[in-house]
Parts: structure tokens; C-alpha cells; sequence
């Protein structure tokens, strides 16, 4: 790890991100905790359900990073028309709330979809898309984008003065750069998703076909809304960062430092790229398995517009605001816990992941309620809880980021006496402005899809559109909650191209 | 509707403190999600109320009636609300429990197939849980008949769903202590349990299965706002299990006269005429116009099944892990 001798960023905003998270995260848990009169172990379909969540999540995201990691390679190495469009819409998935991207892939493999209609017209049997199979499927439609995301990411961070010298020297640049990329990148994106998928609930329960398919996420629901236990709930809570724990530690221990040293942001110029049919076979695949469902939930959407309600335009646009907050705040975030460094942004980087939304959504509404009318503040509680909920990506981003640019750049900077917001506004930020741009795109789409927090505190006029569009469902008008979905996925993708494409201008990819 | 915004509201509540109090007075209803939405029984409600209250009627919407519970639960004595509308008698044992609420001290005739003499509870509305399925396709006649069948059902899960929860107590007050093998025979029916009912009717409009867990009234919806007679709910043998929805006052309500005229409103016309076309349930209360026009093609059944709110809160931990264990084979 780099050795700073210096301090060079400012360290008061670094301090505050680390205490929201932590209230948040902790201090929300022990509210709720607090509050529990303490009673009873863990049963035997505790167990059975801690067991069911490890291994779907283990397979989910092994099969996720496995199956991103010759997608992203192609996308690193070919340029094409549309190339650039085609990696903001292969994000789109993570972006989805979980109902809508289940729907849309019900479209596809449940038993009337296209893949159904297309065995039985040439002869075959049709399959069921119900089952663990059913659940690692869905986790790996969510999470195939991110993975690819995170993956991409590190091999556009080998500078292409290192291609240059491998291609110097002849040798195979796959054991010289991109094995020890993929040795830093890989374990912290199986960590992500594998996280992601450990606090997974509607996904599992929905595909898994029946109680199966139980996660401790699920049971912390049935605990907080059914039994009103709060004791398990904290209980179940604790298991779940507990997992987290020792998932992380892991991950931690098998990863390596990227080690790829400075560049001058050169286009990369491959002379190694031989079966081009093979990279681009890569790419269509993995645009077939993910677009499809998008253009169904596209054409599901299309009737339901015209029957779309007015309340959901305002729906819409408070949603659009929170996401830009809670973006503004998550990069804010990010940036400054990114800045400063060690093991507590590493600490800081996966707690939120591990926590259980309903879990901060019910501890923030025992910390408010006593001061508050908790629907007076469900907006602001919905940005800051998203932001949170967004740092462990944006981090991801941002971090490496920086942390090379201090390396490369450290001690340049220290020997110029460029420090504070200097340093940060001069050199950090146009350095890291790639990742900023994603980071603050993935943030705010995650804030428009997220459906969280709200439920608990929104009262009649704080509804989002993903409230407005289960709301919707719930008054059995599926076609116009189809609509909702539609314009929930176009305002997602806008805001995450948006930023994402701010952080690349005059940047060569 | 009162828009809120942040910063006047806290200066609202300053002035408040300071006596400056001369404003009409607030009643606050508790209420689940669909209630208040745009397409619920909530506008038109409040508008009615409104009219006759010189007061201003507002809901707090909270999830489902599971949610309600919880939610009031965590709030406690200290709860702002006045009014509790929307849990149901799977729930008002546990609710009851909380000591949160006042006798609603209302004496009316219900058009409920049950005798009703809960001192706390107020019914608003109510229907049959039944499954819904398409107009024309084969369609069993029993829970039994259903479980023997290849018929491919999608239902609800009882751990975070109310229809799940009724379809769990249906299956128990029918079948009692065989309610495990029913289950177990259910098994291979089940296409898949999903969360909450919007996601379970949403698969079964897109043909991921031939049925649903859903409401008698369910039907009506299609007929009356669509105009579309392809869904029908199955008439079984064993009898129908019933939801009755229910309001009660807080005891610690600040508005206990408003309250009192909002549960007396809750049994009238002016409530009652709302219900079936927006919450698609029957109205406690038949109003003086009868039921809107659609209702009398839907499915009466001839048996109604219904445990007292303190035999659904003593079985359904044990109801639940027989449902478990028998759907995780």
C-alpha cells in the first residue's frame, strides 16, 4: 500500500461520511436492537435459510464475474460503432427495480415468454425458469452489467504505455497486465455482488419458486412486519453483516495491488488482437441475454403510457430530484473518504452492502420519530439513506482512482506544496473525472429505482415514481405500472448517461 | 391535497407552540398504501368527510396491513394518529394487544356473512379469498380437486402477505390437522410464492400460471373498469375464506370526537358507495343503491370461512412451519 507521509486532502469531509455510514449502518441496527427485548436463538429454518442465501449468493456472483470477464475484455479491446451506447445500456439491468426486471425476464424465460414459444415451435420441450436456477439467473441479469462495469474499468486503467512496452518486448500481455489487473479487480467485484446478492429478497422469493427459497432477508421482513420481533430482526441483521465480515476479510486477503504505474492517457493502440470474431460473439451474447429483457419491459411499457396517471409525473420529478441529491452526496462521499485512504474506506466501502434496507429504513425511523413527523423528512431520509446505500459502488470507482493518482502524482504534487482543495481541484478531480462521471450516474440511477426507505416514511404527498408505479400494480392497473416502469428505466438510463458521459468529456475511451 | 414542505412545516410546528393555534382540526387516518392512492377508496373518502367535518382528513399510508401493525407499532403511545383503517382479523389480535385502542362504540346492522361483535374493530369492508383464473379453461371445484389437478397456481407468501396469510388459514380452517398433506399435494401446483399480491397478479396476467390467489371481487375489476369478462374466481366446495377489514380509534387520540364521527361516516353511504369500485371488496355496509352493476355476476360461496382473530393469532406460527415444511420437500 502506498505510504503517504503527507496529508494532502482535507480531512473533515472524510470524517463525516464516516460517521453517516455508520449511523446508518450500525446505529441503525442497534436502534432497532434497542428497542428488542432479548429472547431466543436461531431455529433450524434459520439455518436452512442462512444456508440457501450463502450459496445462491456464492453462485450468483461467481458465474457473474466468471461470464463478465471475456465481455469486458471484448468491449477493452474492440471498438465499433454504438460501442459506447451499448455500455450504457448493458447497465441498465442493475439500474431496474427488482419487480420490473423480473417481469422482463418473466418475458423472456416464464412459460408463455419468447424462449418457451420458441422450444415448442421447433419441437422441445419447454423449461422453467423457477428454482435456484431461476434465482442465480435473475442475480446474474442484475449483476452481469456491474461486474462487466468494474471489470472494464480495470482494464481502461492500464495505461497504454504498458501495451506499448508489451508489445516492445513481444511477450503475451495477458500474463504481463492482465492477469495482475484481474488478480486487483476481480475479488473486490465477487465481493460487490456477492454482497448484493446476500441481502437479496424479492429476486430469490419470486423465482425461487416456494419457501425454498428463503434468505435472511426474507426473514428479517417476516420478523420486522409479521412478528413485530425486533430481537430477531437485530438478530438476523447482525448474521447478515457477520457474512459480510468474513466475506470481505477473503476477498481481501486473495486480492492484489494494481501495480501499473503511471500513464499520459494515451489511446491504447492494440496490435494483438486476433479472433476478432470471438470478442464480438463475447459481446452479442452478452447483449442478447441482457437487451431482451430491456426491449420487453420496453414493449410491455409502450400501451401504458397513454393510461399513465397524472400524479406521476410530480411522482417522477421528486424522484429525479432525490437521485440528483442523493448522487451529489454519494460522489461528495466518496470522493473524500476515497481521498484519504486505508483500511477504514476499505471497512467503510462494504457496509452498506451489508446492511439490510428495512433494518436502516425501520432504525432511521426510530432514530426520527421521536423529533420528526417521519413524513416531514422522507425525502431528505430517502437521499441520504440512497447516498449510502450508493458509496460502496461509487467507491469502487473512486478509490482505485485516486489512490493511483496519488501514487503517480504524490509526491510531485507534495514537492510543489500543492495540498487541500489545491491538489484536489487541480490534479485529483480532472484525473479521476472517468470514474466521478460513473460513480455519480450509478448513484443517482440506483436512487430512481430504489423503493426502500420511502415505504416507511412517505405519507400521501412524498410519493417516488417506484412507489407510484407499485401503487399502481397494487390497484390492479398492471398495463399503467408497466408504463411507469418505462419512463423509471428511460429517466434511469438518462440520468446515469448524463454523468456518465460528463465524466468523459474530452476524454478519449 | 396539502403539499408539504420542509422548512414551513417546522416553522408551522413553532407557531403551534406558541399559541397560535386557531386552524380546523386535523384528524390523521393510519391507513395501508392502496388505500390512499389516486385509484383507492381515499380521495373520494376524504372529500365526502371533508364536507360534512369542517376538519381536514389526512392519511398516513403505510405499506400493507401487515406493514400497518408494524408501523404502529413502532411508533407506539406516540403515535399522531387517530384513526387505524385497514388492518384485518388475522391481525387485530396482535393489534389489540398493543393497547392502543378504544371501544369504537358504533352499533350498526352489517351485511357480513358472519356475526360481528368485535368492541374494538369497526368493519369497512370485506370479500372471499378465492383463486382467479380464466374465463373458459377447466376449472376445479375444490381445494383438494386443485391439488390432484396439473392446474398451475401462483400464491402469495404468508410470512410478508395478507392474501398469502388468508390463503394459509383457509387452507387450515378447511382441512385442520390434514391441512399439511393438502399442502404437500399443493406443492407441484406452485409455480412459484411470491412477495406480495401485486407481483403474484401481475405473473398471472402475463400467463405465467392458470391462477391466482386473489379476491372474489377480483373478477369485477375486469368487468367494471375494463370491460373484459375473461376472468372469473373458482366456486370450492370447502368453502370460501373470508377477509374482514377492519378501522379502530387510538385510545390516545387528540380528536376523540372527530374520531368518532369519522368511524360513524366509515358505516354510511358516503364511505360505503366508494368502497367496491375502488377497493374492490364488499362494503360492510350495503348503501342504499345497492352494489354497482357487475357485482351480481360475480361468485357467492356457499360456505364462509372465517377463525375469531384470537384462533388466527394462536395457529399461525404452527400453520406456517406445516406450510414450510411441506412446500420445501
Amino acid at each position: 500500500m502506498a505510504r503517504r507521509a503527507f496529508a494532502i486532502a482535507p480531512r473533515w469531509p472524510c470524517a463525516a461520511a464516516v460517521v453517516l455510514v455508520l449511523i446508518l449502518t450500525i446505529g441503525t441496527l442497534g436502534a432497532v436492537a434497542f428497542r428488542a427485548e432479548w429472547s431466543g436463538g436461531l431455529s433450524s429454518a434459520d439455518w436452512a435459510a442462512i444456508r440457501f442465501t450463502v450459496l445462491q449468493a456464492l453462485a450468483s456472483a461467481l458465474i457473474s464475474v466468471v461470464l463478465a470477464i471475456p465481455v469486458a475484455r471484448a468491449l477493452a479491446r474492440r471498438q465499433f460503432p454504438g460501442r459506447q451506447v451499448l455500455i450504457t445500456l448493458l447497465g441498465a439491468p442493475f439500474l431496474l427495480p427488482v419487480i420490473v426486471a423480473v417481469l422482463g425476464l418473466l418475458a423472456v424465460f416464464g412459460r408463455e415468454g419468447l424462449l418457451n414459444t420458441l422450444l415448442v415451435a421447433v419441437g422441445l420441450s419447454p423449461i422453467s425458469i423457477f428454482g435456484f436456477h431461476g434465482v442465480v439467473l435473475a442475480h446474474v441479469f442484475f449483476n452481469l452489467p456491474l461486474a462487466i462495469r468494474l471489470i472494464l474499468q480495470g482494464w481502461l486503467s492500464i495505461p497504454a504505455e504498458r501495451f506499448r512496452l508489451a508489445a516492445t518486448l513481444d511477450v503475451s500481455v495477458t500474463g504481463l497486465l492482465e492477469i495482475p489487473m484481474l488478480r486487483s479487480v476481480l475479488p473486490s467485484a465477487f465481493l460487490v455482488i456477492f454482497l448484493i446478492c446476500l441481502t437479496s429478497f424479492a429476486v430469490a422469493l419470486t423465482l425461487g419458486g416456494g419457501p425454498r427459497a428463503t434468505t435472511v432477508e426474507l426473514a428479517i421482513y417476516q420478523a420486522l412486519r409479521f412478528d413485530f420481533d425486533l430481537n430477531r430482526a437485530a438478530l438476523l441483521a447482525c448474521i447478515q453483516f457477520f457474512i459480510c465480515v468474513i466475506a470481505a476479510v477473503f476477498a481481501w486477503r486473495v486480492s492484489a495491488l494494481g501495480t501499473m504505474g503511471a500513464g499520459l492517457d494515451r489511446v491504447v493502440q492494440r496490435w494483438d488482437l486476433s479472433r476478432a470474431w470471438l470478442d464480438y460473439l463475447m459481446i452479442a451474447a452478452s447483449a442478447l441475454f441482457l437487451l431482451v429483457p430491456l426491449g420487453m419491459i420496453v414493449l410491455r411499457g409502450l400501451p401504458g403510457l397513454l393510461e399513465l396517471p397524472a400524479s406521476v409525473w410530480p411522482a417522477a420529478l421528486r424522484s429525479v430530484v432525490v437521485a440528483i441529491g442523493s448522487s451529489a452526496l454519494c460522489v461528495t462521499m466518496a470522493l473524500s473518504l476515497a481521498l484519504r485512504g486505508g483500511a477504514m474506506v476499505a471497512v467503510i466501502g462494504v457496509l452498506p452492502l451489508a446492511a439490510s434496507g428495512l433494518v436502516v429504513g425501520t432504525g432511521a425511523f426510530l432514530i426520527v420519530f421521536p423529533f420528526i413527523r417521519p413524513a416531514d423528512v422522507a425525502l431528505p431520509v430517502t437521499m441520504l439513506v440512497n447516498a449510502t446505500l450508493a458509496l460502496p459502488f461509487a467507491l469502487r470507482a473512486i478509490a482505485p482512482a485516486v489512490a493511483q493518482c496519488t501514487v503517480d502524482f504524490g509526491r510531485l504534487g507534495a514537492s510543489l506544496n500543492l495540498t487541500g482543495w489545491a491538489w484536489v481541484r487541480l490534479v485529483v478531480i480532472p484525473r479521476v473525472r472517468r470514474p466521478l462521471g460513473f460513480a455519480a450516474g450509478l448513484a443517482a440511477a440506483l436512487s430512481m429505482g430504489d423503493l426502500g426507505v420511502i415505504t416507511l416514511f412517505a405519507g400521501q404527498s412524498e410519493e417516488t415514481l417506484p412507489l407510484a408505479m407499485y401503487r399502481l400494480m397494487g390497484a390492479y392497473r398492471m398495463e399503467a405500472a408497466a408504463g411507469a416502469a418505462l419512463i423509471l428505466l428511460a429517466l434511469s438510463l438518462a440520468l446515469f448517461w448524463i454523468c456518465d458521459r460528463g465524466g468523459r468529456v474530452n476524454a478519449d475511451m | 391535497m396539502t403539499k408539504t414542505t420542509y422548512l414551513p412545516a417546522v416553522a408551522g410546528l413553532a407557531l403551534c407552540a406558541t399559541g397560535a393555534l386557531a386552524e380546523t382540526p386535523v384528524l390523521q387516518v393510519m391507513t395501508y398504501d392502496s388505500f390512499v392512492s389516486d385509484w383507492g377508496p381515499g380521495p373520494a373518502v376524504e372529500a365526502a368527510f371533508e364536507e360534512t367535518c369542517n376538519c381536514d382528513l389526512q392519511f398516513i399510508g403505510a405499506g400493507d396491513g401487515a406493514a400497518l401493525l408494524a408501523r404502529l407499532q413502532l411508533e407506539g403511545p406516540r403515535t399522531e394518529a387517530d384513526i387505524v383503517l385497514g388492518l384485518d382479523t388475522n391481525l387485530t389480535a396482535a393489534a389489540r394487544e398493543t393497547g392502543l385502542f378504544a371501544p369504537h362504540g358504533v352499533d350498526v346492522d352489517f351485511d357480513l356473512p358472519i356475526a360481528w361483535d368485535d368492541a374494538e374493530f369497526l368493519p369497512f369492508d370485506w370479500g372471499y379469498f378465492a383463486f382467479v383464473g380464466n374465463t373458459g379453461a377447466p376449472a376445479p371445484t375444490s381445494l383438494r380437486a386443485l391439488a390432484d389437478s396439473e392446474t398451475k397456481i401462483v400464491i402469495q407468501d404468508p410470512r410478508s402477505s395478507t392474501p398469502g396469510l388468508g390463503l394459509l388459514m383457509w387452507v387450515k380452517a378447511a382441512y385442520g390437522d390434514q391441512a399439511d398433506t393438502i399442502w404437500a399435494d399443493l406443492a407441484d401446483n406452485i409455480v412459484t410464492v411470491t412477495p406480495g399480491w401485486s407481483e403474484a397478479y401481475g405473473m398471472f396476467l402475463d400467463g405465467e400460471a392458470d391462477a391466482v390467489l386473489s379476491y372474489t371481487t377480483s373478477p369485477a375489476y375486469h368487468l367494471i373498469a375494463e370491460d373484459d369478462d375473461s376472468k372469473r374466481a373458482w366456486a370450492f366446495d370447502e368453502g370460501h375464506y373470508m377477509q374482514v377489514e377492519v378501522a379502530g380509534k387510538v385510545a390516545g387520540t387528540d380528536q376523540p370526537e372527530l374520531a368518532d364521527q369519522f368511524l360513524a361516516f366509515m358505516v354510511s353511504d358516503g364511505f360505503q358507495s366508494v368502497i367496491p369500485t375502488t377497493n374492490w371488496m364488499y362494503p360492510a355496509v350495503t348503501p342504499t343503491d345497492g352494489l354497482p352493476a357487475g357485482f351480481d355476476t360475480l361468485l357467492t360461496p356457499a360456505k364462509a370461512l372465517l377463525f375469531s382473530p384470537e384462533e388466527a393469532a394462536a395457529g399461525r406460527d404452527a400453520a406456517l412451519d406445516e406450510w414450510r415444511a411441506a412446500l420445501s420437500q
